[in-house]
């Protein structure tokens, strides 16, 4: 008998699924712990999909383990199942019913107790009251994106995967659905899976993640370490990038500077900021900007082309 | 789990408009049929029976609404199976057309009990258009042509069955008759279980049916080691109960092929549906 961790929500060992000869998952392992929100990140094709359709069981692995809540998944599916709330790819509804009607169908079939008042609550909660007698038909797709993660949520599960949520959402559902995630992390304890390309809502909110490519885990673990976020990577937009080039090579020899847009690139960690600005400053250059860099982009970037 | 899903997959059927397209067109076909007959029925009935006039004669209501209802059927239940696949072969490519099926299979209920509702709605809307014929060919008919004696011909020559004698094989008709259609109501539903779109499954099973009736009624003797276990071959098997004597094992080897169908059927459906990956 195998002792399993009671934090590990998610347990992927050694994931394969293969289409005949086309390999879309080769080798996929992961955990993800309680109360994470885990970044979920590959380029497209990479496997993602599969993965997350095999988690919840929409498609058959050709081998590999799966455990969810300490219990593997081909055993003990519709528990399991009873405990998650999702969105895979894009949410899609019963266009010829209502918003409501919807709701009440996907409740009637997630293993709780779903009342009118949780569905009036939780249609509110995503700001479509007024809109639940309306067919889906007419919404829009970040409505119907709302809708989804009405739907995820109503039966309160424990542990809630997004495949791509805020994909045609306006800047504010952006912040919304980030804020929601936050919210059901910190306040309700939720484990909150999060497969976006928007790299920088991912170092934004996910503690922990994990990178596939070709259908292998490239990497996995805390996006701080990962990250190594000791440093960040800050553009100077200065009067003379030739000159600043020049003094910041000579007197701050220990750093890899590069110029990108006319500026000047650097990572360093935050307290060197104001040193090499006064630097700058005493040596006649103009500093116009100082901006902080986001690093999952440039990381996520050089495992995929490595 | 099981009833609350079936009581969802009601709910999707009548909230199509296609649901209705069925039983708009059986009020208009039996409307029709029945204008036709009100207005020109004597000099149609004359036709039929001017090859006995010489031999026989004829006394009372022979236009009457137990002979309307029976025409009714043997014209419409051959056509019905196309209304019954517009709604069936829906029910599971239509969903995986949708996308619904991927939200549908995350939720903690078993892939069977999800068909298993699926079908147990087809069959009740299957019922439901089949109840609806029967309203319209028999107390519409008799609303308007009066009650009388049932004059049958088939292949045996002339049966005549008296008004009194008619109510219960007018029942066993249409309860063979739905177990005909349930057979096409699964095997719709079980095309649907191999496709992603909803026109697939519904031409599919209208070929199967023309193909397999074609090799039925195609009087060629390579065909006749087949032709008792095609499900087409026992579609009107209704119309036994319209003879006299009853012939009892011909009504219960039709009722066992499409049972038989019904039940082989539904196994492919659950093995695919079970097997499938949800890849839309």
């Amino acid at each position: 008998m195998t002792m399993t961790d009671p934090n590990k929500i998610i347990e992927v060992k050694n994931l394969v699924k293969h289409y005949g000869n086309f390999k879309a998952v080769e080798e996929v392992t992961f955990d993800v712990y309680k109360g994470d929100v885990f970044g979920f990140l590959g380029p497209n094709g990479a496997g993602k999909s599969t993965t997350i359709r095999t988690i919840l069981s929409l498609i058959k692995p050709t081998a590999g383990e799966i455990r969810l809540f300490g219990k593997e998944l081909s055993k003990n599916r519709n528990y399991i199942l009873s405990k998650i709330g999702c969105i895979v790819e894009k949410p899609d509804f019963y266009l010829y019913l209502s918003a409501q009607k919807n709701l009440e169908i996907f409740g009637r079939v997630s293993g709780t107790n779903i009342t009118q008042n949780n569905i009036h609550q939780m249609l509110e909660f995503v700001g479509l009251k007024g809109r639940e007698k309306d067919q889906v038909s007419g919404f829009s797709h970040g409505m119907k994106q709302r809708l989804g993660i009405a739907q995820t949520l109503l039966h309160n599960p424990q542990l809630i995967i997004l495949d791509e949520p805020t994909t045609g959402l306006d800047p504010q559902g952006i912040i919304d659905i980030r804020n929601l995630i936050l919210q059901l992390r910190n306040e309700q304890n939720k484990t909150v899976v999060l497969s976006s390309h928007i790299l920088s809502e991912i170092e934004l909110i996910a503690n922990r993640m994990v990178i596939i490519n070709k259908g292998k885990t490239i990497v996995q673990g805390s996006v701080a370490d990962l990250l190594n976020q000791n440093d960040v990577i800050v553009l100077f937009g200065v009067s003379n990038t030739q000159k600043a080039m020049q003094v910041l090579t000579q007197q701050l020899p220990q750093n890899n500077y590069t110029i990108l847009d006319n500026k000047i690139q650097v990572a360093i960690s935050n307290e060197k900021i104001p040193i090499i600005n006064k630097l700058l400053c005493d040596n006649q250059i103009d500093v116009f900007s100082i901006e902080s860099k986001r690093k999952l982009e440039d990381y996520f970037l050089k495992l995929i082309n490595a | 789990m099981f009833w609350k899903s079936t009581y969802n997959e009601f709910i999707k059927i009548a909230a199509k408009p296609r649901s209705y397209i069925s039983l708009a067109a059986i009020t208009v076909l039996v409307s029709v049929i029945l204008f036709a007959m009100k207005v020109d029925g004597q000099s149609y009935i004359s036709f039929i029976m001017s090859s006995f006039e010489q031999t026989m004669s004829f006394e009372g209501n022979m236009l009457n609404g137990y002979l309307m209802a029976f025409i009714i059927l043997q014209m419409l239940i051959i056509h019905i199976p196309l209304l019954v696949a517009l709604v069936t072969g829906d029910l599971v490519s239509g969903e995986a057309a949708m996308g619904t099926i991927r939200m549908l299979l995350t939720k903690p209920i078993s892939r069977t009990q999800i068909l298993l509702s699926k079908l147990l709605a087809g069959y009740a809307y299957t019922l439901v258009i089949l109840l609806w014929l029967g309203i319209m060919a028999i107390f519409a008919s008799q609303l308007l042509f009066g009650i009388g004696d049932l004059m049958v011909l088939n292949s045996d020559g002339l049966v005549i069955l008296q008004a009194n004698d008619l109510p219960w094989r007018f029942v066993c008709g249409f309860g063979v008759s739905y177990l005909a259609l349930i057979t096409i109501a699964t095997l719709a539903t079980t095309l649907s279980c191999f496709s992603e779109n909803s026109i697939g499954p519904i031409v599919s099973t209208m070929a199967i049916i023309i193909f397999f009736t074609i090799i039925g009624t195609l009087d060629v003797a390579v065909f006749d080691p087949i032709r008792p276990f095609l499900f087409t071959t026992h579609m009107m098997a209704w119309r036994s109960f319209f003879a006299d004597p009853l012939p009892t094992d011909a009504i219960l080897q039709s009722v066992a092929v499409l049972i038989a169908h019904i039940v082989g059927l539904i196994g492919i459906a659950l093995y695919q549906f079970n097997k499938k990956d949800i890849l839309s």
